[in-house]
């Protein structure tokens, strides 16, 4: 009877005559998988973290650690640096590819390259590159008369491979984001626009600017969430050194947790960047739905 | 116009140069070191001078001790990634059903729930998760490591599905469900025949997602032979005689199935992630 009556229900639903809520259970179920994971996951970590983060001794040791202030300030460069200038040149990046010629086709195919490969090639070449004693860049800096340099052995340098790096490898994918949103702009208000006399400048001030507006701040946010936990680009080309000065949030915590032997260290690491985290993640979300 | 119009094409053949050469140098970097024989390795040349396929040897028939697990940590990787795959198919393919076709009232609390999941940072939860999985004894198996990449994988398949979903008539479903078919054979027998061509975009978006993975499998993977790929790529990098000319035929096998996956799938996968990230803006 019960089976019966879910059955009955379920077919109602799936021809759209019953209201929305009353279609909640099915959909439910259906939903049940990610639900099951987002609480695992997501809720039971995020929840456990919310169990530590009230011990005052933590944050005493975490503001006193000269690290930690140290790995704020780069977190806060790499995240401004990396994903503005990343998500400027893609908006530029995206007005050269947006036509058909077959040059276009043939480059793009090549450009998004670094968006296929695995972050590890990638850091590897760089990391051989910018070796000091035998590394590509130092040949080249010297054959044009500049010297040479220990380029992931001081901060600003090594701070400033990261940043070089993410940029490799993430600008293609925002490229195509701002492609497809250009390709949604209808042609003929460009048409309109050089009929009225406007150069392409003008253009791109008067229509392409303000009908990219929106998506051009949302992929701000979300690149900016993204980079604030990154692990990987940081650990793989610099672990952190020289000496400590290169960490960014994700690093700093693995290195309490697992070199310091500090777990409530490395979780309120994580705790002092969640509230400006959580507050980028709900502005998202509203905007995005 | 056509004054104009030169210099535009001039400005954009050598803004289109630029990105060549910057998208491809650190590629030829890692070709080249792959085919650079130890004894050339310490002398930077800008052209490889006695190119040789000795590294990939070495590599594929472990006859250098420093890759002696090779095979292990390709079969770990593979194995992991598939179960993954699967493992986000069905989550996402489930979910946008929820989303998409069924319509219900707590659907807006789903797809919330989905967008956060996406938008968090994985490694904010890294720290928890990994001293949760110690308590419940969990380390060093594959089943955290696979479900930890099934939940940041599967909200951004799950996003482009439903974009797809949303686009398929309602009125199919209706006919069905006149014919006497229940929710679960239309997800079944219309829904996943329908959505197949993105399934396939979000497949491999989810087995590369889980190739790539490198901190969730150096925190939950210890063993020698447990590890995946990257995590025992990324351990020679500690060491100061690591074999960079190996490491780099690693990489380029490694790189290889995403490079080629990409490129017989490109079409797919650009539509479909493309859909997925601008939809709702």
């Amino acid at each position: 009877m019960a089976v019966g009556s879910l059955v009955a229900r379920s077919t109602a639903a799936a021809a759209g005559i019953l209201s929305p809520r009353s279609r909640n259970l099915p959909g439910l179920l259906f939903s049940l998988p990610l639900l099951a994971l987002f609480a695992c996951f997501v809720v039971y970590p995020l929840f456990f973290v919310a169990t530590r983060i009230f011990d005052r001794y933590t944050y005493e040791v975490l503001f006193s650690d000269p690290v930690y202030v140290q790995t704020i300030v780069n977190t806060i460069v790499y995240v401004g640096v990396a994903v503005n200038v990343k998500l400027f040149l893609a908006l530029l990046l995206s007005a050269v590819l947006d036509s058909d010629g077959k040059a276009t086709r043939f480059l793009s195919a090549i450009f998004l390259l670094p968006w296929a490969i695995p972050v590890l090639p990638g850091i590897l070449s760089v990391r051989w590159m910018m070796s000091s004693q035998w590394g590509i860049l130092n040949l080249i800096s010297e054959d044009l008369g500049l010297g040479t340099h220990h380029w992931l052995a001081s901060r600003w340098t090594a701070i400033g491979a990261i940043i070089l790096f993410h940029i490799w490898k993430y600008l293609p994918f925002w490229t195509i984001i701002f492609l497809s949103a250009r390709r949604g702009i209808p042609r003929q208000l460009y048409e309109a626009a050089y009929i009225d006399g406007a150069g392409p400048f003008q253009a791109f001030r008067y229509i392409s600017l303000p009908m990219l507006g929106g998506i051009y701040l949302i992929c701000t946010l979300l690149s900016m969430v993204f980079t604030m936990g990154d692990f990987t680009n940081v650990q793989l080309m610099t672990g952190g050194g020289p000496g400590d000065s290169t960490h960014v949030l994700a690093t700093l915590a693995y290195r309490y947790t697992f070199r310091v032997g500090k777990i409530d260290w490395g979780m309120g690491v994580f705790a002092t960047a969640l509230p400006v985290t959580l507050l980028f993640i709900f502005v998202l979300i509203k905007k995005i739905r | 116009m056509t004054g104009r119009g030169v210099w535009v094409n001039v400005a954009r053949g050598a803004v289109l140069a630029v990105i060549t050469v910057w998208t491809l140098f650190p590629i030829y970097y890692i070709v080249s070191l792959a085919i650079t024989p130890w004894t050339d390795l310490f002398r930077p040349v800008y052209f490889v001078t006695h190119p040789t396929l000795d590294n990939f040897k070495f590599v594929i028939f472990q006859e250098s001790p420093f890759v002696k697990f090779f095979w292990r940590w390709l079969a770990n990787s593979l194995w992991v990634s598939a179960a993954t795959m699967f493992a986000v198919l069905v989550v996402a393919a489930m979910g946008s059903f929820a989303l998409g076709r069924i319509r219900f009232g707590l659907g807006r609390w789903v797809s919330g729930i989905t967008l956060f999941t996406y938008i968090i940072p994985a490694s904010f939860l890294s720290i928890p998760f990994f001293k949760i999985m110690g308590d419940y004894d969990l380390l060093d198996t594959y089943w955290a490591l696979i479900f930890a990449m099934t939940t940041f994988a599967a909200p951004y398949a799950l996003w482009v599905l439903w974009d797809y979903a949303k686009t398929i008539p309602q009125e199919i479903d209706e006919s069905a469900a006149i014919d006497g078919a229940g929710l679960v054979s239309v997800f079944f027998r219309i829904y996943l025949p329908l959505i197949t061509p993105s399934l396939i975009a979000i497949g491999t978006y989810a087995f590369f997602y889980a190739w790539n993975e490198y901190l969730y499998a150096v925190l939950l993977l210890q063993g020698e032979k447990t590890i995946t790929l990257p995590v025992g790529m990324g351990n020679f990098l500690t060491s100061d005689d690591a074999p960079w000319n190996l490491l780099m035929a690693l990489s380029v096998i490694y790189a290889l199935p995403p490079v080629l996956f990409y490129y017989v799938f490109r079409r797919y996968l650009t539509h479909g992630l493309v859909s997925g990230s601008v939809a709702g803006v």
